[in-house]
This record gives C-alpha cells, structure tokens and sequence, in this order.
C-alpha cells in the first residue's frame, strides 16, 4: 500500500500558461515513454522477480514514478491553467479542449491515448529488466527532446532537468538488480531457465 | 510584517524538506542494490531523521503533510483536507 505526500517530488511553480508546450510534455504523462506507463510496468513486473533485491527496486521506483507521474501532471495543469478560448484555439490545443476542458487525461503528444501495449510484463525477470532498462533510456529521450523547447523558460525546464536526471539513476540500479539476477542464472547459458517459471528455488530471495 | 515573516520561514522549512526528502529518495535506491554499503546507511540515518523531525515541525506550524501528522497541530478541525494540495496557485484552491 501506500502513503501519500501533500507535497510534490520536486516544486514547481509554473506562472504563465503556455498550451503548446503543455501538449509537448503531455507525452511524459500519458505517452508511449512517460510516467504513467513506467509507473505500472515496474509496479506490475514486481511480481515474479527472483530475488528479493529486484523486487525490491522494481517497488521502490515504480514508487518514485508515481511522484513523477504527479509531477507531470502538475506541470500540464500549470501550464492549462487560466488559458483564454483565443490561446486555445491558436496553441493547437482546440481537439483536446473539446474532449476534456483543461482536465488532464493521459495521450501522447500526438493525440494517442495512454495503452497498456506500451509496456510490457513478460513473467521474465531478464527479459522484463531489459526493458526496463531501455524504457528508461527512452524517457531520458523524450526528456532530452523537451528540453530543447524550454531550456530558456526556467519554470519549465527546471522540474524537467530533475525528471531527466532520476531516468539516469533509475538505469543504474535496473542495470545493478540485472547483475544480480544473472549472477543467480547458469553462468554458461542465462537462458536455460526462466526463473520466474521454470526453476524457482534456484534463485531465493536468501541470495541478495 | 508578522506574516510576511512566518511566511519565509514556512519556506524555508519546506525547502530544507524538499531537500532531505529528496536524499532519503535517492540513498533508498542505492541501499536497495548496496544493502551492507555502511556509509550509505549512516546516510540514511541522518537524513531520515532530519526529515521526520522537519515533517513533524511543519505540521504543528502549517498543518499536515502526510496523514500520520494529522494531530500534531491543535486545530479543532480536519486539517489533512484543508492544507493546500502542492500545484494549486497560491490563495486559490486549483
């Protein structure tokens, strides 16, 4: 279970509306690499990790990306908020409007809306850490691309500098809890048993 | 003036809080990997208990940040709800 903070990871503080850019970082909210999907890959690839150290990170992370997952979205909404009808139809922002108002609803900067095909849960701790690994990378992307739009809006790019830098420290433990699920595996064929499935009490969670 | 200085100091306060709570968040991650790893547990220490104290001290002052603070203050009413939630602008409630 969890506990809630009336607070935020990181502050933010966004004072001018901009419903162009809000559209652009909508994407790490409900997109096909933002929060919502890191959160629910991670906390749902917990399951059948075989070791209690990958469990344990795998819960810890898809923790913190809940809070980036609010971070987010506080940032869309800062960013919607107060909008004039003339800065909504002329920012591109018209469909979206029409849909939901300035709520906040998970898509993707193009429109997409949020998918569970985005992530994967395979019930394969090497396969599943390899993804994590990569979707990861992927934010860290998508990070990378937003901040060549706001890097001189500091009220924007700041709280995203914070998100880009967790993506970097989140691939360093996915690739530590890798190591030691392949330190457990057959040394000379880490594909001779799946560990989640095949061979459980090869990996206990007494190993790390 | 009284509250303008209340007010910098509330900052203050949250500000240390964001900045301890942030390293418990981090050292968390990297105990989950380095479990014996005896400087970052002594790390965690300080910090955790910095923070506590800290979370403590703001909901007395400014009400509660999480629910098991929810007393420390003496108000008569339910102040978990009434404190602000952290995107909304300032004397406004969205």
């Amino acid at each position: 279970m969890w506990n809630y903070e009336k607070r935020l990871q990181y502050p933010i503080n966004i004072k001018t509306p901009n419903a162009k850019i809000a559209q652009f970082i909508a994407s790490q909210y409900g997109g096909p690499d933002g929060e919502i999907g890191a959160s629910l890959r991670y906390l749902s690839q917990r399951f059948t990790m075989p070791n209690r150290m990958t469990a344990a990170v795998l819960n810890d992370i898809g923790t913190e990306e809940l809070s980036h997952l609010e971070m987010v979205s506080t940032i869309i909404h800062q960013l919607t908020r107060n909008l004039s009808m003339e800065e909504i139809e002329k920012s591109g922002l018209g469909p979206y409007y029409i849909d939901h108002g300035v709520g906040v609803w998970p898509q993707a900067a193009g429109g997409i809306p949020f998918n569970a095909c985005e992530f994967q849960s395979k019930g394969d701790p090497v396969t599943d850490l390899f993804e994590d690994l990569a979707a990861e990378q992927k934010a860290r992307s998508t990070y990378d691309n937003i901040l060549r739009v706001v890097r001189d809006i500091p009220e924007i790019a700041d709280p995203i500098r914070f998100l880009r830098s967790r993506e970097i420290v989140h691939f360093q433990r996915f690739g530590e809890a890798l190591r030691s699920v392949q330190e457990n595996l057959d040394a000379k064929n880490f594909y001779a048993f799946n560990p989640a499935f095949d061979n459980p009490c090869k990996a206990s969670c007494k190993n790390s | 003036m009284m509250s303008q200085n209340s007010c910098t100091s509330k900052e203050k306060l949250l500000q240390r809080i964001y900045e301890v709570s942030f390293a418990v968040d981090d050292i968390l991650l990297f105990l989950d990997t380095h479990p014996c790893c005896q400087e970052a547990l002594s790390f965690y220490r300080e910090y955790s208990s910095e923070r506590q104290k800290l979370m403590k001290e703001y909901a007395r002052h400014y009400g509660p940040l999480t629910i098991d603070d929810a007393l420390e203050t003496d108000a008569n009413s339910w102040r978990w709800m009434e404190q602000p939630f952290p995107w909304e602008q300032e004397g406004e409630c969205r």
